[in-house]
């Protein structure tokens, strides 16, 4: 009675037992992750307090709202929302591939590395159109008296109030909007895109390991499990910039 | 011999088809909140609405996404199957956000404050300048 008592309840800390009954490297990612999750946390708080601190900030569904080969349709955040699609589903992909690592199952680890791959680069490369966009768009504003071009950059914000004047062409013009709209969409968009073009050039690393039949020799398939741990935290860091840059 | 056994002892392995299946409907909740919070984005846009209720829409939609947060860590990287003891090292350090937040989210909206009702440096009234002023 006493030792099925005792099987029942572990006693982690006796001794002889990994305490957080994780592999070593998998512990160490938790914490990698806990602390990249700091760093992103401060960088969108800095966001935050700047956003406060001004009396008028762009609002992104008039921002965002261009699509690819749509022309100047007003589509407003259908290609955020594209690239957040992208994103779950390729963390999707790559549960399935921790999942088929589990059972040792090669050709279902390389299957599903390959989609999980294929959804990062599909993400950075709408990314990389949309910074394009932004800052190759030409909006006029007002500045000094005179109606200048511009596009989103670090130190310029087409972004602003109306202006009380028209274009020569009739078109909509505005006044410079805050300049930390830029700098702070860009060096932090660019942090996350960052961390998926490593997280994609880990899981070819990865991919590339299954193929050789390198988890097959160790007999067993962890690392995969803990570059998914990386992956999902990307695909999580994503929810926050999509909550912070695009809906609110 | 014994003891090397139990010293590693992961077996996290998540039940086969059940497991796919709790996938699924875990990302199909995912895409469906994600689909309200698009929705509840757009309302904004579309219909002119006092700043309260936005507000109010806002907190929602910063609700869902924590939610979301909840399925990836707890589904996805499986957090929720792991000894409670490495999970509260995961996300007691994570409250420290909430000071974070509050504090550094007020500090911003003092200084909108301050540079609002802000009037310009004023002009010398000190008497100590004064008095040198006339010695010219």
């Amino acid at each position: 009675m006493s030792t099925a008592h005792a099987q029942m309840e572990t006693k982690w800390w006796s001794g002889g037992k990994s305490p957080f009954n994780v592999e070593y490297g998998k512990l160490m990612m938790w914490y990698f992750l806990m602390s990249d999750a700091f760093t992103f946390g401060a960088f969108l708080i800095s966001y935050g307090t700047i956003r406060f601190s001004q009396n008028y900030w762009p609002d992104p569904n008039e921002v965002f709202n261009a699509f690819p080969l749509a022309g100047h349709a007003n589509l407003p955040l259908a290609f955020v929302s594209l690239m957040t699609f992208i994103l779950i589903v390729s963390s999707v992909t790559m549960v399935l591939a921790v999942h088929a690592g589990h059972k040792n199952d090669r050709q279902g680890v390389i299957k599903w590395m390959i989609w999980t791959v294929i959804g990062g680069i599909a993400f950075l490369s709408c990314q990389a159109w949309e910074w394009t966009h932004l800052i190759m768009g030409d909006h006029s504003v007002l500045i000094n008296g005179e109606i200048k071009q511009m596009g989103t950059t670090v130190s310029m914000n087409p972004w602003g109030l109306a202006a009380s004047v028209t274009g020569a062409d009739g078109g909509h013009v505005t006044t410079p909007g805050p300049v930390a709209f830029g700098g702070y969409f860009f060096g932090i968009t660019g942090f996350h895109g960052f961390h998926v073009l490593s997280g994609v050039g880990i899981n070819i690393v990865m991919l590339i390991m299954a193929i050789n039949g390198t988890f097959e020799r160790k007999g067993h398939y962890w690392m995969i499990e803990k570059a998914g741990l990386y992956w999902h935290f990307v695909d999580l860091v994503w929810v926050f910039v999509f909550l912070c840059f695009y809906l609110i | 011999m014994e003891h090397s056994i139990q010293e590693v002892t992961f077996h996290h392995e998540p039940g086969g088809d059940e497991f796919v299946k709790k996938v699924i409907k875990t990302t199909v909740l995912l895409s469906v909140i994600t689909i309200i919070e698009l929705g509840l984005g757009l309302l904004m846009y579309a219909v002119p609405m006092a700043s309260a209720l936005e507000l109010f829409i806002k907190g929602v939609i910063v609700i869902l996404s924590l939610a979301k947060a909840f399925y990836i860590v707890g589904v996805f990287m499986h957090l929720g199957e792991e000894v409670k003891n490495l999970i509260m090292t995961i996300v007691l350090p994570l409250l420290l956000f909430v000071w974070f937040i509050a504090a550094f989210l007020y500090e911003g909206n003092s200084w909108k404050n301050l540079r609002n009702t802000y009037k310009g440096t004023p002009a010398v009234t000190s008497p100590a300048q004064q008095h040198v002023e006339g010695k010219h």
